[in-house]
């Protein structure tokens, strides 16, 4: 590995790529459990994981990013507020300077705790909503999370809750949805928030039939340039700035740069949709904790370098793009140095063509995905069996005309 | 209660109470716990100015006991101007 001396000066995304002392701010996962199957999830979430991470552990997370300075942290998971301690560590993090904005499905946001988070500063709440209408989004995240997710959202406004986020991963189911998207956030006073999908966990099974045509992503684009500033998007549509005029927000891959993730076990990987071990740069039971693995891993001082070859930097958008997102590239089975799959000039998809045929793209070493039936389990892959004759049937071959 | 206006280096300034600054290898990190704002300081000597704006007169003379080159003035004004507008910085009250 080479270092490569940090300049002095210049633009603030030049900086960037070199790294950070800390994250601006991270992703947290607090579980892996879930009470919903959605088809796309990012971190094949369902079932918890034996050795997640206790309530104490979490704590010691806590007090080292105050340490740190980190001013402010995504909770998600899973459904992050299953875990017993939920409302426990959301005012641990906030009694020590480390506010928190949290990613929800609402099945936990009744109006008491609407009403208490109406009533804590420094806390943001995100409801996840992946269709403008129940029909578009129960298909992926389940029956009746479209009700679940606009109840909360209810309670929420009811409350008084001010500037809460509506949070969609765009497909191509959702893509044509955007100003209904606007329209019934702002109708709970609510933001809105649009990230881009990737091909990580489940996601990667789902990816060819849903991620946005590229008819889809000149329309997202500008609709983002038209609605930007009252829009939010993690800074996940970058790979867009090469269509010209760059997004407003950092135009910049930031994995082990300025963001990270620290799963439910504490394993510490360089973004949240890079959920492999090839991007899992060391745990926070470690000694010396976060503050080591963010400092110290080789995989974050790697990263820490500017790209400086591949078929991309050849490119006359490269400055805009920089080359698109990693974990896009990794779970499709695409050189890290070379185009994004979505790549807006099509060179992605000459990629995707060129592939090896016998190759198999990678897949995470993990998966929490639930094994049985789930309730309202979405359709969008078809029904999953078939259901019985009668109640009482026990062969499989039960009702079928057998001549 | 401190006022953050329109920046005039003639007054006395000083890191609102309620922002953070987090040293970075090129300046620093500038977080605003009342607005929830992030920003950065892009050279460690405007960092070095907005930690001294408290204990100076005024702005002007904070610039000047930072030993900010009369030639990049300019740039530091504006750059404080932006913080002001931001809330990063406040006026305070002549002790």
């Amino acid at each position: 590995m080479t270092t490569v001396e940090r300049p002095v000066g210049g633009r603030l995304i030049d900086q960037f790529e070199y790294g950070l002392d800390a994250p601006i701010c991270l992703t947290w996962e607090l579980t892996y459990a879930c009470n919903l199957a959605c088809v796309h999830c990012l971190s094949s979430s369902g079932r918890r994981d034996p050795r997640e991470l206790s309530t104490a552990e979490a704590e010691a997370v806590i007090d080292e990013l105050q340490r740190m300075q980190v001013f402010y942290v995504n909770v998600g998971g899973g459904e992050p507020t299953v875990r017993p301690d939920f409302w426990h560590l959301l005012d641990y993090a906030v009694g020590h300077d480390v506010g928190v904005k949290f990613s929800t499905n609402g099945i936990k946001l009744d109006k008491a705790r609407a009403r208490q988070l109406a009533g804590t500063d420094y806390v943001d709440v995100q409801i996840s909503l992946d269709g403008a209408t129940a029909e578009v989004n129960d298909a992926v995240r389940g029956t009746g999370s479209f009700a679940t997710a606009t109840r909360a959202l209810e309670n929420l406004a009811e409350a008084g809750m001010k500037d809460m986020k509506v949070s969609v991963v765009v497909t191509r189911e959702n893509a044509g949805q955007l100003d209904e998207f606007k329209a019934l956030t702002d109708r709970y006073g609510a933001q809105l928030r649009l990230t881009r999908f990737r091909p990580s966990g489940r996601g990667a099974d789902v990816w060819d039939r849903l991620h946005p045509t590229q008819q889809q992503q000149r329309e997202l684009y500008a609709w983002l340039l038209a609605n930007g500033d009252q829009v939010l998007t993690g800074d996940s549509f970058f790979h867009l700035s090469a269509l010209g005029e760059a997004l407003p927000g950092l135009n910049l891959c930031g994995a082990g740069r300025v963001v990270c993730l620290i799963d439910p076990v504490g394993d510490v990987y360089a973004c949240p949709f890079a959920i492999h071990e090839n991007f899992l740069a060391g745990n926070v039971r470690d000694d010396g904790g976060f503050q080591r693995v963010w400092r110290e891993s080789e995989l974050f001082a790697d990263l820490r370098s500017p790209q400086t070859g591949g078929a991309c930097t050849k490119c006359a958008h490269f400055d805009a793009c920089r080359g698109g997102c990693m974990a896009a590239k990794f779970f499709t089975g695409l050189p890290l140095d070379g185009p994004d799959p979505e790549c807006v000039q099509g060179y992605g998809e000459t990629a995707l063509a060129a592939r090896d045929v016998e190759s198999v793209p990678p897949r995470s070493h993990l998966d929490h995905s639930h094994r049985g039936p789930v309730r309202g389990q979405p359709t969008l892959l078809g029904i999953p069996s078939m259901p019985p004759a009668k109640a009482c049937a026990e062969s499989p071959l039960a009702g079928v005309p057998l001549t | 209660m401190a006022i953050s206006a329109e920046f005039d280096p003639a007054m006395p300034w000083q890191k609102s109470r309620s922002v953070a600054l987090r040293p970075e290898p090129f300046g620093a990190l500038v977080y605003s716990f009342s607005t929830r704002k992030l920003s950065f300081l892009k050279s460690k000597l405007l960092v070095r100015v907005v930690e001294a704006l408290g204990d100076h007169p005024d702005a002007a003379a904070a610039l000047t006991a930072c030993g900010v080159p009369e030639a990049q003035r300019a740039t530091y004004e504006k750059a404080l101007a932006d913080l002001a507008r931001s809330q990063m910085i406040e006026t305070r009250t002549p002790a």
